[in-house]
């Protein structure tokens, strides 16, 4: 118990301590060493995005954006509010077609296949391309494990061995096994934030996921939490392709290989998360990322 | 680890439960579609001057009217109004005003809400013992008091939730210019809810306006014009007594009876959410 | 009236302040705050009327029931017989018709209704929207008498012809021998159902609205269908208020008077035979409160109104917490 306190405060000093230095040095953002080198030449293509473009209504939200996201690596999207990063993260898995009103163009390659083609059943392509909210959703009335095996059970898996263990591999690969395996009835929602958060994945790692698309989420979460999240992602990396939207400079430079740059509805830039931050090829990333605006 | 059979089950229940919900919304317009037909097409029947303006005739006598009735009616709902209205608006504006967390304004709130499931005819009764009862006759006056009874949730719900729509700047800047907040309600904040007020008051009218089982034995009927303290004809009662009746030509004045209602209370709705509308884009 | 009287400031206060009368609005400080406490006061009043409103309905059936209670007792909730010629009293077939109708709407606009919200809030087009949110406003906007006209020369004809002798042959016996009159307790079920409907479809399409969007989003993140989603981010977490909204619409069927006296045939019979005519308690009320002479007869139909009045009463309390319980729910978070 003690301990536990302890080693809290510890990391909540460390947080502190990180986020007083950025802001009092906000012109260049601190990169952390990169443990794999994102110009390598065998990574392989994980999506390709090709000539999106959205709106909502009249309005366009996206215009001709290409990119190519690389396989088990993590994707940062950034820029200010309204510039269409969560639009962009939202068309990744068909989801941004679910709001009334909505249109696409363009096209998007999962590997050789492409996510629009009309023979492929959007609810397919969500299953392999899953999605962590910025809010957590824990569904209310679930327990913890059902909340788990939900997205297993949608797919006609009931056998009880098969759930428990992919119930309990889900949730020691999303950092929470430890957490919550003795209270596995309770519902979903009497966790802490950053565990509803942690518990969402564990529910998006069920399924047979590839990429794993973020969209702000630790911006609803404490320190504590946001550092525990940002943990995970860095083990995730491992096994998953890992798209994260975020308005958080430090935070993408924290788990990022390459990073995306917005403004407008428009890729500005995209690149290697240290080129980006540390030396941009645009005038408008290094306005943005030296807090000129935004 | 998926079984194909699975996922063909799993999207025909999706494709078949979405079919439903959408057929459930087509069935509900069956009977609608088959109700306006009837009304207007048998209402048109004796649809003329002379209904407006006649009283009722005999079984059997031509150029009966529904007049009496259509006035009884109008009678029937400004004795209601007068009941009803004052008591809404004013306990509305309590609720909205000095009730967020009172457990006095809870309470209210949640028997306003209760009132308004009461059925009408068991309000009927009531006005029947306070009023018919004393006084020894039915009168226009103990079937707008029933009617009034019904209007009073419906009008203290509507009002204050459109009253509770007032920007709380507005508020502010009154109490800013010196003026007490009573003063601050009365005119500024009722004023802007104006719109709002007049859809509850609206939707209240034309609900009591379609009523008919109260008044069975409050206002009671009469085939001639009529005072306030008077037994009084209204078109839902009259509608009542020809369309049970054994008579051709009163059936089809029922129709007709029908159709007049039928016009006056969707027209009231139509207004009323018109003025909701306008409530609403004007307080956001 | 006191009303009246009450009303008097508001009409005084209306117009531009003129200075003479300047005092009123800004005089000194402490009159200030006698006026807000009067204001308050006043506007209290009318909302404790509400409450004395609710007492005095209640206060005034038991009145009016006492000599009914006093001459017959239980036996009134348990016999089933009625005449007024010998003063005997007996609920028992006006209850049995109440519900019996009651139940039926229920199993007809249930179904109906649940899939029509879900319709509205879930699945529809847009441009369907709106249309089909019009049509229910219509159908909860028609006065009953004008649906107890249509039942009567509409629907019941069509239900004599085509619907009881189909019903008789699907299920048949006990529940449906066909009886060639459309006056029954089948059709009275069929009207009220389609008059409950727009109570049903509103109060569940509030309660599926308060379910945050990003429910049903990460729902759709996981893989579900649109009806998978509904199952698991909608209904599962709106259960106790589309129970609310079920018994509000039990509610309205249970008073619903003027359409059930004009269908289901005003003869007072229990009798499991869905297809022949019955009563209830509502349309016993209207078709001889008027009628009714001495003072037992009287009572008596004031203590059907009693019974219906604790019925709906109980019945609207639990809806309302439920609905309230649930809508509630979300805004915690």
């Amino acid at each position: 118990m003690i301990d536990e306190v302890m080693e809290k405060s510890k990391k909540m000093e460390k947080t502190k301590m990180e986020s007083t230095h950025h802001k009092g040095e906000a012109v260049k953002v601190e990169v952390p060493r990169q443990e794999v080198d994102p110009n390598a030449p065998n990574k392989k293509i994980k999506m390709k995005i090709e000539g999106v473009c959205a709106w909502f209504g009249q309005k366009q939200a996206l215009f001709d954006v290409n990119m190519n996201v690389n396989e088990k690596e993590v994707t940062a999207i950034i820029g200010p509010s309204g510039c269409g990063k969560s639009t962009l993260i939202r068309t990744f898995n068909r989801m941004h077609e679910t709001v009334p009103g909505s249109r696409f163009a363009g096209d998007i390659m999962l590997e050789d296949t492409s996510i629009f083609d009309p023979r492929i059943d959007p609810v397919v392509v969500r299953r392999r391309i899953g999605m962590v909210f910025q809010k957590p959703t824990p569904f209310p009335t679930l327990s913890i494990y059902e909340n788990v095996v939900v997205g297993l059970r949608l797919n006609g898996i009931h056998d009880k061995k098969t759930l428990d263990m992919i119930a309990e591999k889900s949730l020691r690969k999303a950092a929470l096994w430890d957490e919550v395996k003795d209270n596995l009835q309770k519902p979903g929602g009497a966790l802490s934030g950053g565990q509803q958060q942690r518990l969402c994945i564990a529910r998006a790692l069920a399924v047979e996921l590839e990429v794993l698309l973020m969209d702000e989420p630790c911006s609803a979460l404490d320190p504590i939490s946001t550092s525990k999240v940002e943990e995970l992602i860095h083990e995730l990396r491992e096994n998953y392709t890992i798209i994260i939207v975020t308005h958080n400079m430090q935070q993408a430079a924290r788990v990022s290989q390459k990073t995306a740059f917005m403004l407008n509805g428009k890729l500005i830039e995209y690149d290697a998360t240290d080129k980006v931050f540390t030396n941009p090829g645009n005038k408008l990333t290094e306005d943005y990322i030296t807090g000129r605006f935004g | 680890m998926l079984n194909f059979d699975y996922q063909t089950r799993r999207s025909f229940t999706n494709k078949m439960m979405v079919f439903l919900c959408g057929f459930s919304a087509f069935l509900a317009f069956i009977p609608l579609a088959s109700l306006l037909i009837y009304v207007v097409s048998q209402g048109l029947k004796d649809f003329n001057i002379g209904f407006f303006t006649h009283l009722p005739t005999a079984v059997g006598m031509p150029d009966g009217g529904m007049a009496n009735a259509i006035v009884g009616t109008l009678q029937l709902i400004v004795i209601s109004s007068l009941v009803g209205l004052p008591v809404g608006i004013f306990a509305g504006v309590y609720l909205s005003e000095f009730g967020k967390k009172s457990k006095f304004a809870w309470f209210v709130r949640f028997v306003a809400d209760v009132l308004s499931g009461v059925p009408s005819i068991v309000t009927g009764i009531v006005a029947y013992t306070l009023i018919v009862k004393p006084m020894g006759h039915f009168s226009a006056i103990a079937g707008g008091v029933a009617l009034g009874f019904m209007m009073i949730p419906i009008v203290t719900r509507t009002t204050e939730e459109l009253v509770k729509l007032v920007p709380h700047s507005l508020r502010e800047a009154s109490w800013a210019l010196g003026i007490p907040e009573w003063k601050t309600i009365l005119s500024i904040i009722m004023r802007t809810a104006k719109n709002g007020i007049l859809t509850g008051v609206l939707l209240s009218i034309a609900r009591v306006a379609g009523e008919t089982a109260p008044l069975l034995f409050t206002s009671f009927n009469n085939q001639f014009w009529a005072g306030p303290n008077e037994p009084t004809a209204s078109l839902t009662v009259q509608i009542f007594t020809y369309a049970v009746s054994p008579f051709a030509d009163w059936r089809a004045q029922a129709w007709t009876g029908a159709l007049v209602l039928l016009l006056v209370v969707l027209t009231i709705n139509i207004f009323a959410k018109m003025f909701f509308k306008d409530a609403r884009s004007a307080l956001r | 009236m006191s009303s009246m009287e009450n009303q008097q400031p508001v009409a005084g206060n209306e117009g531009a302040v003129k200075p003479a009368l300047s005092f009123l609005f800004f005089g000194k400080l402490s009159e200030v705050g006698i006026g807000d406490k009067i204001f308050r006061a006043v506007t209290g009043f009318f909302a404790f009327l509400i409450l004395l409103l609710a007492v005095l309905t209640f206060v005034a059936l038991f009145i009016n029931s006492i000599p009914s209670i006093k001459a017959i007792g239980w036996k009134f909730l348990v016999s089933s017989e009625w005449d007024p010629i010998r003063q005997v009293f007996g609920a028992v077939p006006y209850v049995y018709g109440t519900l019996v109708s009651s139940f039926i709407a229920l199993v007809i606009a249930v179904p109906l209704g649940l899939g029509i919200a879900l319709f509205l809030t879930e699945l529809a087009p847009m441009h369907l929207r709106a249309p089909v949110a019009f049509v229910v406003d219509i159908l909860a906007a028609i006065p009953s008498v004008v649906y107890g006209l249509w039942g009567m020369f509409v629907l019941a004809p069509i239900m004599a012809r085509y619907i009881n002798p189909v019903m008789a042959k699907l299920i048949g016996a006990p529940f449906f021998v066909n009886t060639s009159i459309g006056l029954s307790f089948f059709s009275a079920g069929v009207i009220l159902s389609i008059m409950i409907l727009p109570t049903i479809i509103s109060i569940s399409r509030d309660v599926f609205e308060a379910v945050p969007n990003v429910y049903r989003e990460s729902a759709k993140a996981l893989g579900a269908t649109d009806w998978e989603t509904i199952q698991l981010s909608v209904l599962k977490s709106s259960k106790p208020g589309v129970v609310g909204a079920i018994m509000l619409g039990l509610g309205r069927a249970l008073g619903e008077t003027m359409a059930v006296t004009m269908v289901i045939g005003n003869n007072p019979q229990v009798t499991a035979n869905l297809l022949a005519p019955g009563h209830s308690m509502a349309a016993v009320i209207a078709n001889e409160f008027t009628e009714a002479t001495g003072d037992v007869y009287l009572a008596a139909l004031s203590e059907i109104g009693l019974l219906l009045m604790v019925i709906t009463f109980f019945l609207n309390v639990g809806a309302h917490l439920l609905v309230w319980f649930t809508t509630r729910n979300y805004g915690r978070n």
